[in-house]
């Protein structure tokens, strides 16, 4: 059953040093506000999971939390490169980053085969692709029924997932609706899950019956933040701050006022702080 | 603006729509493929279904997406499924027809690189990735890839085969098991390129008004091939025109929009 928390406290309670843990959202429904917790918590050592890493693994990797990326899109998307990534990638700063790289369709598969109980993923992939020849996790299988060769990678199993999502009930049930991307099977692959939500409200009865729900007993707790996913969006809830992620841009690009950026906007802040980020950005969502 | 009353980017936007057919089931890529396939739609296939690998399917956006993921590509969707979905039923399950692909580094076998400039393991430049693209480029049943020309991008061996087109060239593809066409069209700023049948290098079949042979070979790293009946692409109509830089200024507002409000109302990004 889940419990509801403060984000610092589901954040203590469920992620610990050396995790494999996943931030995940494409696109859409970025968890941010947990991201920055766990920066000012100053976890060490994680393998950051996540199919486009975005500004929040740009982050977390710049300030040194990460050992390992797995990752299918190391890119700011509609604006250019992760420069903070880079940084590590191409130059071991601030030290250096394993990197585990995939294409999205074998993500996508590695987090479905987790939420499974599967211990790796088939697919017809990475034909004739050079990632196959350099990263040693992407293997072939033989169906035994054709013969065909299909591209096999391990399961994504986290050992903590956290997503944003627009809204739970009080009994902790959660709705993700819009571009669902890859939060079921992120939440259903890890041994643990944080949801960080816009809002609680009473039930769900007034719900179309098919939209994405969590039910409360997958879910280990639940924290309120609105605007947690900012600058990215939530779907009925505020637009995607694009003017964040050109800015983004110029800010990672220097060191110096990387570690300031992150000492003013994230460690000096709380997760309070969100709501107010988005308020210009309601209007029109 | 060139003499013509259109630049070359807008002849390559033009140039490439026209190729997408009213029927055609297209997995758009961002940037250049998505300007594209939204003239296409505002034009001559207002029912062609464009597919963002978010999860949008039959997505009509007002404006361009800046990202794959925007909210008006859902909003606009006939449906929007989960990104496993995306990846497994409806492109891996063959129910695209054009992939529509742009590249930061291109080979005359249309062989793409997204990845790497220089050494994987030590690179001289990180580039984002594949992201869709590696399954994208051998799943759909052919790609059309488009790009603005230039030495650094159109080279004659890339990095990194990011995404397969016709490898070596020949039935380099078949051998592979690839029973997908790969890519059979590329249109750049300059011209429209299609692949010899035989050796699958990628020809110059027409040149867009104003352009000379010695201006395609002057912007691409390889000794390219002409086609023996050259043709030149058809000028843009008022209607093409129009249509891409209604679309131009309708996107650029909304962003513009945007990004002035959230420099108004956030000073912590």
């Amino acid at each position: 059953m889940t419990k509801f928390l403060l984000l610092s406290r589901a954040v203590a309670e469920n992620l610990k040093n050396g995790d494999t843990v996943a931030f995940e959202g494409f696109t859409h429904l970025i968890p941010t506000a947990a991201a920055h917790e766990a920066i000012r918590q100053g976890f060490k050592d994680l393998t950051l999971v996540r199919m486009t890493p975005d500004l929040i693994y740009d982050q977390m990797i710049g300030i040194g939390m990460a050992k390992k990326a797995i990752f299918s899109y190391a890119g700011n998307p509609g604006v250019g490169l992760l420069r903070r990534l880079r940084d590590a990638v191409e130059n071991g700063f601030p030290h250096a980053l394993e990197i585990e790289e995939h294409s999205h369709a074998a993500m996508a598969n590695a987090y479905e085969a987790g939420a499974a109980g599967l211990p790796c993923a088939i697919f017809r992939g990475y034909r004739g692709a050079e990632l196959a020849k350099v990263n040693p996790n992407i293997k072939s299988v033989t169906c035994p029924f054709t013969g065909e060769v299909l591209a096999a990678v391990p399961a994504v199993r986290p050992d903590v997932t956290f997503i944003h999502a627009q809204k739970a009930n009080k009994k902790g049930d959660v709705l993700v609706e819009g571009i669902i991307g890859i939060q079921k099977e992120a939440v259903l692959a890890a041994k643990r899950a944080v949801v960080t939500v816009e809002e609680v409200v009473d039930d769900f009865d007034d719900l179309h019956p098919n939209l994405t729900v969590l039910p409360n007993w997958t879910v280990t707790a639940i924290s309120v933040v609105p605007g947690g996913a900012h600058p990215s969006y939530t779907h009925g809830y505020y637009n995607r701050d694009n003017a964040s992620y050109l800015e983004w841009d110029e800010i990672a690009a220097d060191r110096d006022r990387f570690r300031e950026w992150m000492q003013k906007n994230v460690i000096e802040r709380t997760a309070d702080d969100f709501a107010g980020r988005v308020e210009h950005l309601r209007n029109a969502a | 603006m060139s003499e013509l009353g259109f630049t070359p980017n807008e002849m390559m936007t033009i140039a490439a729509s026209r190729a997408l057919r009213n029927d055609d089931v297209c997995f758009v890529g961002i940037g250049a493929p998505s300007a594209a396939c939204n003239v296409a739609r505002l034009t001559h296939a207002p029912d062609i279904t464009l597919i963002y690998e978010s999860g949008t399917i039959g997505t009509a956006p007002d404006v361009l997406p800046l990202s794959i993921g925007d909210g008006e590509l859902c909003d606009t969707a006939v449906t929007t499924v989960s990104v496993p979905e995306m990846f497994r039923y409806w492109l891996q399950g063959g129910r695209i027809s054009i992939g529509f692909l742009g590249a930061a580094q291109l080979d005359k076998f249309g062989n793409i690189n997204t990845t790497v400039i220089g050494d994987y393991a030590h690179p001289k430049t990180r580039l984002p990735g594949g992201g869709g693209a590696p399954e994208i480029a051998t799943s759909s049943k052919e790609i059309y890839i488009t790009m603005a020309q230039t030495k650094r991008g159109m080279v004659e061996k890339i990095d990194f085969y990011t995404s397969f087109g016709h490898g070596e060239g020949g039935d380099h593809r078949q051998r592979l098991g690839i029973d997908t066409k790969g890519p059979t069209l590329l249109i750049t700023d300059l011209a429209i390129w299609k692949p010899d049948p035989v050796t699958k290098e990628f020809t110059v079949v027409s040149l867009h008004p104003g352009v000379t042979r010695e201006k395609v070979q002057e912007t691409c790293g390889w000794t390219v091939k002409f086609a023996d009946r050259l043709e030149e692409t058809p000028a843009p109509t008022e209607l093409e025109l129009k249509t891409l830089r209604d679309l131009k200024a309708r996107t650029d507002a909304a962003h513009k929009g945007e990004a002035v409000s959230a420099k108004r109302g956030s000073k912590d990004g």
